[in-house]
């Protein structure tokens, strides 16, 4: 049996029991914002929007994460890693795409020689509950771009909203032992589970946006120097609200920070900055907007895909919804793609 | 509103076509509902691609700095405002802008209409004269234009630029004599440690993408202090002590020159009040010095030049 259902009114006792054992990380709204913070009890969460501002990413990746300390002595360094990891975590209530997100981020920080230590174990402690899509965005493009309103990759359990209960897909073996805690969910109904599917093809329906990602990456090999780059350098006043949104622009800076005593630390950085790369000599190879964002342009549909086969980006729309001056990745995709 | 964009789209042809400016910058039509979007028109076939209405809400004055052509700039009251003192300032060459002025009664602030919809997508918007039409799946709404302003806006003295070689359509009245320091009087009359908390909550929001900064048109620095690294003043993270920094700096930084048009708040997608701070080194200006910025090219800015007369009594 792969199928429980919960109904909606159970949702907070199934997240206080939660809290009782894991770290649970879960949509919360603070004022206007939703995003995925710790809850401590089962009626903090909001799951009945269409997503959070902030993408999970934070919690494998937070804004600033303390790597290391060290003291400095007379004869010899201490160095003292990261502490370890307090529990396992839930996080409840992932955006397929959102959780899409998650896989392309294992392929980043797993590649290469060295693996991503500190990103890795806290993705490997984490169990993802998803949360399928009834009512896509206008802004969502997921479809087009190897995801679906319903996908259930990056996910543990795939939760449906069936209108007064949630229908649960066990994914993986993570995710079935998570369910198994909870003796006193009901199997799902036969007819449950075809409302489950009647809603996800209709979701697949709703999605407006659709897009022409098929051979991107070839396109933009010949158009590094195309002028549409100096049209989108234009608009773009290089702040960093695209890439801090964005569920898989993972880009970070190291630095040192002193104070009793020292520490390492991680900070999100992004290549909208100048400072992202300006060299030591004063020269800034990436001089402006149009060249950062044809970098990130380019990182998402032609680097990530000659590297891993697929695009760094999931549809989510976030970029669209949150640039202050409107620049729409959809009219950038679909200004390639014609090429 | 029609009439405006017609009357805007004419001038812009004429400046174009005559060979007057280069370049149009203006706005145009967005991919969302209440979204206008910055537009650069260099041919005069391109003109139609101008709109008008009450979201166009950029502050186009910021994309001015830097340009070394003739440029045709669309500016409201707070553009314009901002092109002077970008020009008393030195950063922007006056016969080097053809200002485009009209008068705007208001832009639409979105994140309004957004609270609103409690979550609902708008999938179609119709601005008119007085009201909203907002659509999307199963609902419409009809919304009152004067419940959905900026608040900037709302107790906006300056409707119609001080400062424009051609104006489009009719001068707007200007605000009844709405009280724009009420909401920092209120903070004001608040304790030390009820401000503190208020502006730790409001800062704590911050995630550092610079979204306000960057769509300021008096931000131009060319390096700006928390991009310096030899070296870095202050801590990069978005823990509470680093983002007070830097909102505080660029507060102090716009003493005297900010315009109040609003965009810093427009531009947070963390939703942080981020005018209120700044409107009271304004109020500061304005009782010290009895200065506004941005009405007059020959006043010579009070932060740009000593007085014997000015207020020094925290000098001892």
């Amino acid at each position: 049996m792969n199928w429980k259902v919960i109904a909606k009114k159970k949702m907070p006792a199934l997240i206080e029991e939660l809290t009782k054992e894991y770290q649970v990380f879960a949509p919360v709204r603070n004022e206007s914002v939703v995003s995925f913070e710790r809850v401590s009890s089962g009626n903090e969460t909001v799951l009945d929007l269409h997503n959070t501002k902030k993408p999970p990413k934070e919690v494998f990746l937070p804004q600033n994460e303390i790597l290391f300390t060290y003291r400095v002595g007379q004869e010899s360094v201490e160095i003292e890693g990261a502490p370890a990891l307090e529990r396992e975590m839930v996080l409840l209530g992932v955006r397929p795409c959102d959780a899409r997100g998650f896989v392309l981020l294992d392929k980043f920080f797993s590649s290469g020689e060295q693996e991503d230590f500190n990103y890795l174990r806290k993705r490997e402690n984490a169990a993802t509950v998803g949360l399928a899509c009834n009512h896509p965005l206008s802004t969502c493009f997921c479809t087009s771009i190897g995801g679906s309103p319903f996908g259930k990759e990056g996910m543990d359990l795939l939760l449906q909203d069936l209108n007064d209960k949630y229908l649960i897909e066990m994914v993986t073996e993570k995710g079935k032992k998570l369910i198994e805690k909870f003796p006193w969910l009901r199997g799902a109904e036969k007819a449950d589970i075809e409302k489950g599917k009647r809603l996800s093809e209709d979701a697949e329906k709703a999605i407006r946006s659709k897009l022409s990602v098929e051979g991107l990456s070839e396109k933009l090999d010949r158009m590094f120097d195309d002028p549409m780059w100096d049209q989108i350098g234009l608009k773009c006043v290089g702040c960093g609200v695209c890439t801090f949104l964005c569920p898989t622009c993972c880009c970070f800076d190291v630095l040192d920070e002193e104070t009793e005593e020292a520490k390492r630390v991680r900070i999100w950085d992004s290549c909208q900055f100048p400072l992202f790369t300006l060299q030591g000599s004063g020269h800034n190879p990436r001089s402006s907007a149009k060249e950062r964002m044809r970098q990130r342009i380019m990182h998402k549909f032609s680097y990530f895909v000659k590297n891993f086969g697929e695009s760094f980006c999931v549809g989510c729309g976030r970029c669209i919804r949150e640039c202050p001056v409107n620049q729409d990745i959809r009219e950038i995709i679909d200004g390639i793609s014609t090429r | 509103m029609g009439n405006v964009e017609n009357s805007m789209r004419e001038i812009a042809q004429e400046l174009l076509s005559e060979g007057k400016v280069d370049v149009i910058v203006g706005y145009g039509q967005g991919t969302l509902p209440l979204r206008t979007t910055p537009c650069f028109i260099n041919k005069a076939e391109d003109v139609p691609k101008l709109v008008w209405n009450a979201s166009c809400d950029a502050n186009l004055s910021r994309y001015l700095v830097g340009r070394e052509d003739k440029v045709g700039v669309v500016a409201k009251g707070c553009d314009a405002r901002a092109i002077l003192v970008c020009t008393v300032e030195k950063q922007i060459l006056r016969e080097n802008v053809v200002i485009i002025g009209v008068p705007c009664p208001g832009v639409i602030d979105k994140k309004k209409v957004e609270a609103k919809l409690d979550g609902k997508e708008a999938l179609d918007a119709i601005i008119e004269d007085e009201e909203i039409k907002v659509k999307g799946e199963e609902f419409e709404y009809v919304l009152p234009i004067e419940d959905f302003t900026c608040d900037s806006c709302l107790t906006c003295r300056h409707r119609n630029p001080p400062i424009y070689d051609v104006l489009v359509g009719e001068k707007a009245p200007e605000a009844p004599d709405a009280d724009e320091f009420a909401e920092v009087s209120s903070l004001e009359s608040r304790s030390a440690e009820e401000r503190w908390a208020h502006f730790e909550e409001e800062l704590s929001k911050c995630i550092r993408c610079y979204a306000c900064r960057n769509v300021c048109p008096l931000c131009y620095c060319k390096e700006c202090f928390v991009d310096q690294t030899m070296p870095a003043w202050f801590g990069k993270t978005n823990r509470l002590s680093d983002t007070m920094i830097y909102h505080i700096v660029r507060a102090f930084h716009v003493a005297g020159r900010c315009v109040d048009c609003g965009a810093c708040s427009r531009a947070c997608p963390m939703d942080i009040n981020l005018r209120q701070l700044v409107k009271k080194t304004e109020k500061i200006v304005r009782e010290r010095f009895n200065y506004e910025a941005g009405i007059s090219l020959e006043e010579v800015p009070p932060l740009g030049e000593f007085k014997m007369q000015d207020a020094q009594e925290f000098i001892r």
